[in-house]
């Protein structure tokens, strides 16, 4: 059977989460409906709200279904980023580089047509926002922010941000701070109120949005949420019937939420087990690599800053492409981090920000566990990777203008 | 696997001949567009979706391959460059030279693959002592050995064209078609597949730069004005507004694009007839001729669709290297520098060469 070593794409759905969509699929109702069938559809949709509320520390007013983390990335940062702009001007948005496509495209968009402007922040070499380069931008420009938004782990190099401390700053300069927790949903403790406690945000201020995917943690795809603050101020992305407070319209899928909530339950019931568990297995991957390929080059940070399901690595003088592909055909499925529509590998523009050479960027790897990973799978890969990487090497950059001596 | 009815049904073939198959996809831009356009046949979304359900239905793994770096150097700039200096290229056969069974070959080989196999109708025969040679399609209508006439032997022993016995199109369509391919009906491609709207030159003005330049007569007179030398191919003879009328009243038509001065030169149509033809980039598909310094006949074409001429060629030192020179035993009409000789011997392809050169069979004067 094939070996899976690409959980961070999308991780298989939990029988649980399967079970739970199949039943309510089975039911019938439009939750805002107001006889029983509705009412019948309106019981399973709340019940799912508050155990995903629960995961994630909020309130289930605060949590906002959406059709996933792209969905709700967007709906974040473009409604925060409206809100502050009504009667006012606020044009900048501060966001860390190497963040997500979703965000950085949101971003550009507000950039190219909507008069925004944009501040990427640097980072250092394992990934990690330049926390003083953050307070520097809020000294000199806070008055003219109109939201902070970062990714929470980092889905290439699995680097956990400061999140409170980001909190924290923005919370001081009364900035709204977004935070797209997708790669981290399942994997690191998410509780909104706590943060918000912790970091002294008060009303819109500090720490107001989360954005989290189903699909990452055994549940649909399809079905992610936005978890915003009640003190939130946000625009709409999607207008219509004006239900989940108005921010999200749309008939609420009670089956996607139904088997969210599943996934949600069993993400965070199983944490405190698998997280150690996982870590062992990935340290065992990371150190079997680099005894297999000594030039191999780690990519993000060790310890407890890195998530437990990561690892990343360049390989020096391969293509990442040749290596997946020559992976795939042993039967190892791994990803090369980013890949557009059209399925061309891009450079990491991740490694990129975190001050990588081209090189490095172009033959780097990435694997990550999730449920189900086991010894076996690392074993698997370890036993293919020395053939492929001297194949990938012999292939070196056929593909490349300039080939590197 | 461009996301055409031909690569598709080349593939399925290949497997059906018994090879281990994978499909791939080149990426020849970095920022493709979403949708097919016009007749354009590739590097689309669209088309990447095509060549990957079809390889669904065939059942082989589909990956696509990023050879958007090595096209742009290889093929666009060297288009552009090839237009600036007043020649017209061939940016089809620079991406079979340089890509498909160059660039995409070598990684295959690296990474464990024989050959490349393509959709392209023409055909390769293996003579006594194995050694391969590149021959016409059985169906002349849709030969395509003129845009192969670059491939070299090392080449050919890697290469494989499971289309070049088929005679015709219709039947490849009518096989796509039983075989449940989407695009059995997909229209052929005919344009520069990097030109998205198919207005090269629109195109080649916002790379090459447009300056305001004069149309002159073969003695230096000045009989007219243009807007910029690149959009003027040899025989060209609509669109020239000539304001002075030729001295016979009889029609004009470009004879050379002269970039470095930018005048386009303009005559009767006697003048386009060129009695030789040369150039130094050459190459063999497959063995060489023996003793090429000895006149030896043949069959010339300079455009993917046009006819051969029977010919005289040889190999002749010069000053600067070697070069092909080609005499065709009647005048051969509207060549350009920078277009593609490639030499036949009955079906077989010999050889190619850019011409450099041409002489005119119409001596100035006359």
């Amino acid at each position: 059977m094939a070996v899976y070593l690409d959980h961070a794409a999308t991780t298989p759905m939990l029988p649980e989460a399967i079970d739970a969509y199949t039943r309510a699929l089975g039911t019938f109702g439009n939750p805002s409906s107001i006889h029983s069938a509705g009412q019948e559809a309106k019981r399973l949709l709340e019940e799912s709200r508050e155990t995903v509320a629960t995961s994630v520390g909020a309130d289930p007013i605060e949590v906002v279904f959406t059709s996933g983390g792209t969905e709700a990335i967007n709906a974040a940062i473009k409604g925060l980023h409206w809100a502050r702009n009504v009667g006012e001007s606020r044009p900048l948005i501060l966001a860390p580089g190497g963040e997500h496509h979703a965000t950085i495209d949101a971003v550009e968009w507000l950039v190219t047509r909507q008069q925004a402007e944009v501040h990427w922040l640097p980072l250092d070499d394992d990934g990690f926002v330049l926390l003083d380069a953050l307070e520097r931008e809020l000294v000199d420009n806070g008055d003219r922010v109109s939201l902070l938004t970062s990714i929470w782990v980092n889905n290439e190099v699995g680097s956990i941000q400061p999140i409170e401390r980001m909190s924290a700053l923005a919370a001081r300069f009364g900035v709204p701070f977004h935070v797209d927790a997708v790669a981290a949903y399942g994997h690191v403790p998410i509780d909104l109120a706590a943060v918000r406690a912790a970091s002294g945000s008060t009303g819109g201020a500090g720490l107001v949005a989360l954005s989290v995917s189903a699909h990452k943690i055994g549940g649909p795809v399809g079905a992610g949420a936005l978890v915003l603050s009640r003190r939130a101020t946000i625009e709409a992305l999607v207008h219509g019937g004006g239900q989940q407070r108005q921010v999200r319209s749309g008939t609420q899928d009670v089956a996607a939420a139904a088997a969210f909530a599943a996934a949600a339950r069993s993400a965070v019931e199983r944490m405190s087990s698998e997280g150690p568990r996982l870590a062992d297995l990935r340290d065992r991957l990371v150190d079997g690599v680099r005894a297999a390929v000594p030039d191999a080059v780690l990519n993000g940070p060790t310890g407890e800053t890195r998530v437990a399901t990561n690892a990343h690595f360049s390989f020096p003088g391969c293509e990442g492409d040749s290596l997946l592909f020559l992976l795939d055909m042993a039967g190892v499925a791994v990803s090369t981090g980013s890949a557009c529509q059209a399925g061309i590998p891009e450079p990491s523009h991740v490694l990129r920000a975190m001050g990588r050479d081209e090189d490095a960027s172009r033959g780097a790897l990435r694997m990550t566990l999730g449920h189900g990973s086991t010894d076996s799978d690392v074993d698997a890969l370890l036993a293919a990777l020395p053939s492929a990487y001297a194949q990938a090497r012999k292939a070196g950059h056929a593909d490349r203008a300039v080939v590197p001596r | 696997m461009s996301g055409g009815v031909d690569s598709a049904v080349a593939a399925a073939r290949a497997v059906d001949a018994g090879h281990e198959v994978v499909g791939v996809h080149l990426a020849l831009s970095r920022m493709p567009g979403t949708l097919r356009t016009g007749s354009r046949g590739c590097c689309t979304i669209e088309d990447s979706t095509d060549a990957q359900r079809a390889a669904n239905i065939i059942g082989i793994p589909y990956y696509v391959w990023d050879f958007s770096e090595r096209f742009k150097l290889d093929v666009v700039d060297d288009f552009i460059a090839e237009y600036s200096a007043g020649r017209t290229p061939n940016p089809c056969m620079r991406c079979n030279e340089k890509i498909k069974f160059a660039a995409l070959l070598e990684k295959a080989i690296d990474l464990g693959f024989d050959a490349v196999c393509t959709g392209h109708y023409a055909t390769i025969v293996t003579d006594d002592q194995g050694n391969r040679e590149l021959h016409r399609a059985s169906a002349w209508a849709k030969d395509q050995s003129y845009v192969l006439g670059v491939l070299t032997a090392e080449q050919l022993a890697h290469s494989m064209f499971p289309l070049g016995e088929t005679p015709s199109k219709a039947l490849v369509r009518a096989e796509a078609a039983e075989r449940g391919f989407s695009v059995a009906s997909k229209p052929d491609s005919h344009d520069i597949c990097f030109i998205p709207d198919g207005d090269t030159k629109g195109w080649l003005g916002e790379r090459v730069g447009i300056a305001d330049g004069a149309i002159i007569d073969r003695e230096g007179n000045t009989v007219g004005a243009h807007e910029g030398a690149h959009a003027y191919t040899v025989g060209q003879r609509r669109g020239l507004n000539l304001g002075v009328p030729a001295p016979d009243g009889r029609p004009r038509f470009v004879l050379e694009v002269r970039p470095k001065t930018n005048e386009v030169v303009v005559g009767p149509k006697e003048a386009l007839a060129i009695a030789e033809i040369a150039g130094s980039r050459y190459t063999w598909a497959g063995l060489p001729q023996q003793h090429p310094e000895e006149s030896f006949d043949c069959e010339v074409q300079i455009r993917a669709h046009a006819d051969p001429v029977p010919a005289v060629a040889r190999i002749q030192p010069t000053e600067n290297g070697d070069e092909f020179v080609v005499t065709p035993e009647i005048a051969l009409n509207g060549v350009a520098p920078g277009q593609t000789a490639v030499i036949y011997v009955g079906t077989r392809v010999l050889g190619q060469f850019t011409i450099d050169r041409t002489v005119s069979a119409v001596p100035v004067g006359v």
